[in-house]
């Protein structure tokens, strides 16, 4: 049990759970819509790798930005976002936050500092980037986070961005979440760096790799890069090391990753971020206990219930909206 | 009151006003601050408004243009230069992924004010990488507004609504105008997107022009006057919005179109612009709809095999002999 832990308030380390659990259950009805056959094209499911996004957006203040990828329910949930919206917007629906024009690799807030989720891999790394200029420009102190998969990593964008923002020290953090695979292949085998973090030295900004199992270390090392980024010293890349339940989307069952090691992925979730850090905050044996997590999941519980019907009770637009939001 | 000015020196002033009339204005590109653009367009503005506001990139085109995305997304007005729009390709999915849709994409949640200039034209030996013109490429994506001005009063009006506008702008500016001289009046306003401009009034042939082809199509015009033949020339300024009232009004008049643009012919602007508008004129043609673009080669280096591929004065003026049969 690290120092933080220790120290961190119940409250917060509640909350952990609470954004954990509702990124779980949520991506799980997800997934049963899929099942059902109730929800139109894809969705890329951020189950296994909840820790990340939880711990990322605790150290962020509200005026802050993010920028998010294909797989992005989670970094919208970690946000404070809609989940009926969400929900709806999955389905294709009318209420949902983009009118059904974006579907679930697009979902947009940009009330809540979302600046969109991309289906370009790596699309939105320089997006994110240049959130952040604009506040260095405007002297607010808000920060950008970007987050992105392993694959992206290898993506000009990332190259382009990072040096842009370490030449100008801009208020950014990169958030490479590794889960090891860009669809079926390996990264170990199109890439010869062991740890993508270390891609930093060569742009002479911190780089930092943490488990991404671990919602603590994060959120540890999510509130450092934050500060340094407040203070006017520029951007870190941090490097959750996680892997995907799921294929890389619904639908795909994923078999490629047994191809070296048929235990890798039940290995990877015996380290599963939500019930490991619900066990662990049982035992530190003091302020917590099962009651209080009880209470998270039955109002969670409740939370999806209502996203599932406003969800299912939306109407689908019109055909007409189909040009409309175009131009401004 | 006018006065006489470069082109280059006009795109600069629109920049300049429109910086000094709204501070969420600022300019970023290869080479656009210190030596003040590589077309010298800029110069000047690097000292007055500062590092932060005039901005020299390192040579990343999509890493900066997806810069002014989020910049435009979180409130502030871009204006992009590429050195030419030939790198709009490096910067593509930026540009045309990101910054065109993620307004639709966000049901209208976002708006992208930001505004990408940069050059088209061959005329310069070049090659076949720095002298493409890409605006009928542009106009194909949907989402960004594409402009396309002429004359330096034209450059600096629609610059300056360019800015302006909450949408993204693709703003073309033709490489060979940058040193020529025009008159303009000393102040310019911004010009509506969407209203061509009828530069020539006709009976004979309409001739809807984009950018340098627009001069050209004037002068075309002029000698044919002396032949007898009136021509109509139609400054179309924007591609999107394409102002198809204007040309459909013109045609009914005159009877004949001929497009001129610098894009290459294979689906290229004339192609759509006469199919356009055929269902409203095909009953008042009295020859078929003419065009003039660049045939679908890279561009070649040697100025014997440049010249002769590019649409011309010359050109312009046996198309229009050949719509009125002779």
């Amino acid at each position: 049990m690290n120092n933080v832990f220790a120290k961190t308030q119940k409250a917060r380390l509640l909350n952990f759970y609470r954004v954990m659990y509702r990124m779980r259950r949520f991506e799980e009805e997800v997934f049963e819509f899929y099942k059902k056959g109730m929800m139109p094209g894809l969705a890329h499911l951020y189950l296994g790798e909840e820790a990340i996004a939880a711990g990322v957006c605790a150290a962020l203040n509200e005026s802050d930005y993010i920028g998010s990828s294909h797989r992005g329910h989670g970094h919208l949930v970690a946000r404070g976002a809609r989940l009926d919206k969400m929900m709806a917007e999955i389905l294709g629906k009318k209420d949902g936050y983009c009118k059904g024009k974006g579907g679930s690799m697009h979902i947009m807030a940009m009330d809540k500092g979302i600046l969109g989720a991309n289906g370009i891999v790596g699309g939105e790394i320089p997006i994110a980037t240049g959130a952040a200029y604009a506040a260095k420009y405007r002297g607010t102190k808000q920060v950008a986070v970007s987050f992105f998969g392993d694959a992206a990593s290898n993506e000009g964008t990332f190259h382009e961005s990072v040096n842009m923002a370490a030449a100008w020290d801009l208020p950014v953090i990169y958030v490479i979440e590794n889960n090891l695979y860009g669809i079926s292949v390996d990264i170990r085998d199109v890439t010869n760096t062991e740890n993508l973090a270390d891609r930093a030295k060569a742009y002479g900004i911190p780089g930092v790799v943490v488990d991404g199992m671990d919602v603590i270390a994060v959120f540890e090392a999510s509130a450092k890069a934050v500060k340094r980024a407040r203070d006017g010293k520029g951007p870190t890349i941090i490097e959750c090391k996680s892997y995907r339940w799921q294929g890389h989307h619904v639908g795909d069952p994923g078999e490629y990753r047994s191809r070296k090691d048929k235990n890798e992925k039940a290995l990877w979730m015996e380290r599963c971020p939500v019930k490991n850090y619900r066990a662990r905050l049982l035992s530190r044996g003091d302020s917590i206990d099962e009651k209080d997590l009880l209470d998270i999941e039955a109002s969670v519980e409740e939370e999806i219930k209502d996203a599932v019907r406003f969800a299912s009770d939306s109407p689908y637009p019109d055909a007409s909206e189909a040009f409309e939001d175009l131009f401004a | 009151m006018a006065k006489e000015i470069l082109y280059r020196d006009a795109i600069r002033e629109a920049l300049d006003e429109e910086m000094e009339r709204d501070e969420n204005v600022l300019l970023l590109g290869e080479d656009v601050a210190y030596i003040g653009g590589n077309f010298k367009t800029s110069v000047g503005l690097y000292d007055k408004y500062g590092d932060l506001r005039v901005k020299d990139t390192p040579i990343s085109e999509a890493g900066f243009l997806g810069m002014a995305v989020g910049m435009a997304l979180t409130g502030l007005r871009p204006v992009v230069e590429l050195m030419f729009s030939d790198f709009l390709l490096v910067a593509g999915d930026q540009a045309f992924n990101q910054m065109a849709k993620i307004r639709y994409m966000s049901g209208g949640q976002a708006t992208v004010p930001m505004v990408v200039r940069m050059p088209i034209g061959a005329g310069r030996s070049s090659a076949a990488q720095h002298s493409q013109s890409m605006q009928a490429m542009a106009a194909h994506f949907p989402g960004a507004k594409v402009v396309l001005p002429s004359t330096a009063q034209e450059a600096k009006g629609l610059l300056k609504t360019a800015v302006r506008d909450d949408n993204p702008v693709l703003f073309f500016e033709h490489k060979m105008e940058y040193s020529n001289k025009f008159v303009i009046d000393d102040e310019v306003e911004p010009i509506p997107f969407g209203k061509a401009n009828i530069v020539m009034e006709g009976r004979d042939v309409s001739i809807a022009a984009t950018s340098s082809q627009v001069m050209k199509s004037v002068r075309a015009a002029e000698k044919l006057r002396s032949e007898g033949i009136s021509c109509e020339v139609i400054d179309l300024r924007t591609l999107v919005p394409f102002d198809r009232e204007s040309v459909i009004e013109s045609v009914k008049k005159t009877g004949r179109l001929l497009v001129v643009d610098e894009a290459y012919e294979f689906c290229g602007v004339g192609a759509e612009i006469g199919m356009n508008v055929m269902k409203d004129v095909f009953y008042y043609l009295d020859a078929p709809i003419g065009r003039i673009s660049t045939p679908n080669v890279p561009l070649p280096f040697s100025p014997a095999l440049e010249f002769p591929i590019l649409p011309s004065e010359e050109k312009i003026l046996r198309a229009v002999l050949s719509l009125m049969g002779k």
